[in-house]
């Protein structure tokens, strides 16, 4: 066989071009393609191929606690668990969930139902649970069922601070109280930055921080959790004892402001959703106004005192025990005659307190008034705060004149009305309040000169003895000074023959004052209701427990209280 | 030429290998010191549960519920309290002549 090679192929020439031709399509094609996805689709395939890899992860953030003085805590987040279920991973057997239900507390079906659907992912069963639940359900490893953490807000102290702190809602954002007022303080702010992540899942390397997270800042009060306690404790038994409808306290520090003790009752649980209800919530102190009555009289015989109208021994004629002015009367408990300013403060006359103030014009009496700071607003910051009332003097007639110098037409808050004493403790000069724990000293404003601070608190040490009006508020070893108030409470049209406010302010050691105490209690019905009985008990108790924890010195022989009298010359305002 | 080429290679080659080597360390690393950051971040938060269970072990009606019931403690009566006044006579001696400032 010869090999014979073929010379040329007898093939017709279009057969080779057409191939030629077609791979050359095919090269274009792959050229377009190429360029199409290097220069057109470039971004969007560099993003998918990012994504892949580096990811955006969430730096958390928790809220700042709150404690009080001393560093004791009052409120806390701290993580808890929550029981979610994946439908799609859920394999588990009937006898498995119905484990789960009874751990959860839950009924079969419900939780059945919740997991039946695999289109969901993520359906949470129960939110919120307890750690040795959250345990027991890790330990019983049903797939699918998986735990994810959410913080939570605790309260230790419970209901002793419930009004000051307020609580926060499910999202862990501030509704009341000292949570909703430094919302901004106590929550932090989520940080995010860029990582790389293998194919694990684990973070590989840091690629750059975003926004760094800033932590919740902690918040120091004012608060002493002891006399927190003990104020809360006494008020608890009183508003109980009298039968009251209502009570508050609030203790402050006299030279500072700062609110030591602030408490009411009725009041809640934080930590229990379902003890809320809408009157245990108010924090009465601060968002709740009364006409104060008796108390109030020190205000305006101070004014008198500065201007040297009166001095503390002018004589004032109460004959006969009432005061005609226009179509009202002004009446005191009985025709007590002649009696000096001082007296009429010891007494706690009605008639004395209104013929010294009507005689000074209306103006100087608002602008006391005004600048011991009735009708505006403390400046704690604390929302919901409730200004009281305080009409303009071009408002006032005589008769209003004469009423608002013992108390009634005008409304103020028990933190105002505490505040104002301050007046008296240091030395004429009106401190600002404060609800946070103060590191730098603060400047008062000079409302009345020390000459007349002095005079009036020598005017409000007698009222404490007997032979005034609250001989109860006395305290062991302590000199005392204070004024009761028990005033009718207003109805439409007039005021209710048989509802008191009954109110004691005072403070001690009245030589060098440490603490101002401040008690309400609302509608005593147990059949005493002057506050020489009601309100001033709990201010001698609250002050001496909290004299003994600051250590206070005492100014006074252990035997000053020689016995408890039968409390005569009770005033109620008319 | 080849000879320079090939050097150039091997150098080429080692210096890949430190990259790797390198990167690979830095790995290690970082995973270290992103579980050491996720124990800070346990360990800030079992801080809080304890604070947090503290505090709910030792509230004050606890405290004066226990001293009063399980421990019969209670406020001395008046005749066995005796008030000490502090003295205020400077260079004062008193009966066994010791200074009392």
């Amino acid at each position: 066989m010869i090999y014979q090679p073929a010379t040329y192929l007898n093939l017709p020439a279009w057969r080779s071009r057409v191939l030629l031709a077609l791979i050359l399509l095919g090269l274009l094609g792959l050229a377009g393609r190429a360029v199409y996805l290097q220069g057109v689709n470039r971004d969007f395939l560099q993003k998918e191929g990012k994504s892949r890899y580096s990811h955006i992860v969430e730096m958390g953030a928790s809220r700042g606690m709150i404690t009080d003085r001393h560093g004791e805590v009052l409120a806390i987040s701290t993580p808890v668990a929550s029981v979610y279920a994946d439908p799609k991973l859920v394999t588990a057997s009937t006898e498995q969930l119905a484990k789960l239900a009874t751990l959860l507390k839950m009924d079969l079906p419900e939780i059945e139902k919740q997991v039946s659907n695999p289109a969901r992912r993520f359906v949470y069963l129960k939110r919120r649970v307890l750690p040795s639940v959250a345990e027991s359900v890790a330990k019983l490893n049903v797939p699918g069922i998986f735990l994810d953490s959410e913080y939570q807000r605790f309260y230790p102290a419970g209901e002793m601070t419930a009004h000051i702190l307020g609580f926060t809602n499910i999202d862990d954002q501030g509704q009341e109280g000292i949570e909703l007022a430094w919302q901004d303080t106590l929550m932090g702010t989520l940080g995010s930055r860029r990582v790389i992540k293998d194919r694990k899942g684990q973070i590989v390397e840091n690629i750059e921080n975003i926004s760094a997270p800033r932590q919740g800042e902690d918040l120091v009060l004012a608060l002493d959790s002891g006399i927190q306690y003990l104020a809360h404790r006494e008020l608890k038994h009183a508003v109980k004892a009298n039968k009251a409808a209502a009570g508050s306290v609030v203790v402050l520090d006299a030279q500072t402001g700062e609110v030591l003790a602030l408490s009411n009752f009725p009041t809640y649980n934080p930590n229990r959703r379902s003890s809320f209800t809408p009157e245990g919530i108010r924090n009465r102190a601060i968002v709740a106004s009364f006409e104060p009555g008796s108390t109030l009289k020190p205000f305006s015989v101070a004014i008198a005192l500065e201007l040297g109208v009166v001095n503390s021994d002018t004589l004032i004629q109460t004959a006969p025990g009432t005061l005609k002015i226009g179509r009202r009367t002004i009446r005191d408990v009985k025709n007590k005659g002649v009696l000096t300013v001082a007296q009429v403060i010891q007494e706690s006359s009605n008639v004395g307190t209104a013929k010294i103030a009507l005689s000074l014009p209306p103006e100087t009496m608002w602008k006391m008034f005004n600048r011991s700071g009735f009708g505006a607003l403390t400046g704690v910051r604390f929302p919901g705060e409730i200004s009281g009332v305080l009409h303009p003097y071009n408002k006032w007639g005589v008769i209003e004149q004469a009423t608002m110098s013992y108390g009634h037409g005008i409304s103020v808050n028990l933190l105002q009305l505490a505040r104002a004493y301050t007046l008296f403790t240091a030395e004429g000069e009106l401190q600002p309040v404060s609800l946070l724990k103060r590191n730098s000293s603060v400047m008062g404003q000079k409302v009345i000169s020390k000459e007349t601070a002095k005079a009036m608190s020598e005017m409000l040490e007698m009222a404490v003895k007997p032979g005034g009006t609250a001989p109860l508020a006395q305290v062991k070893g302590y000199r005392v000074a204070g004024k009761t108030g028990t005033a009718h409470k207003p109805v439409p049209g007039g005021y209710a023959k048989n509802k008191y406010i009954a109110s004691f302010v005072g403070y001690a050691p009245a030589s060098d004052p440490r603490l101002i105490i401040a008690v309400m209690i609302d509608e005593p019905s147990a059949g005493k209701y002057f506050a020489g009985l009601v309100a001033a008990p709990v201010f001698s108790k609250v002050m001496a427990g909290a004299l003994r924890i600051l250590n206070v010195p005492h100014d006074a022989p252990a035997n000053n209280v020689v016995s408890f009298p039968t409390v005569t010359g009770f005033e109620v305002g008319g | 030429m080849t000879k320079i080429n090939i050097c150039l290679m091997s150098i080429l080659i080692l210096c890949a290998l430190g990259v790797v080597t390198s990167q690979h360390e830095a790995r290690k690393l970082f995973a270290t010191l992103e579980s050491e950051h996720e124990m800070t971040h346990q360990l800030e938060v079992e801080w809080g549960k304890l604070q947090l269970q503290q505090s709910m072990q030792v509230t004050h009606g606890m405290i004066e519920s226990a001293a009063r019931e399980q421990l019969n403690m209670g406020m001395p009566a008046e005749t066995r309290m005796h008030t000490v006044m502090p003295t205020y006579f400077v260079g004062l001696t008193d009966a066994e002549g010791l200074f009392i400032p």
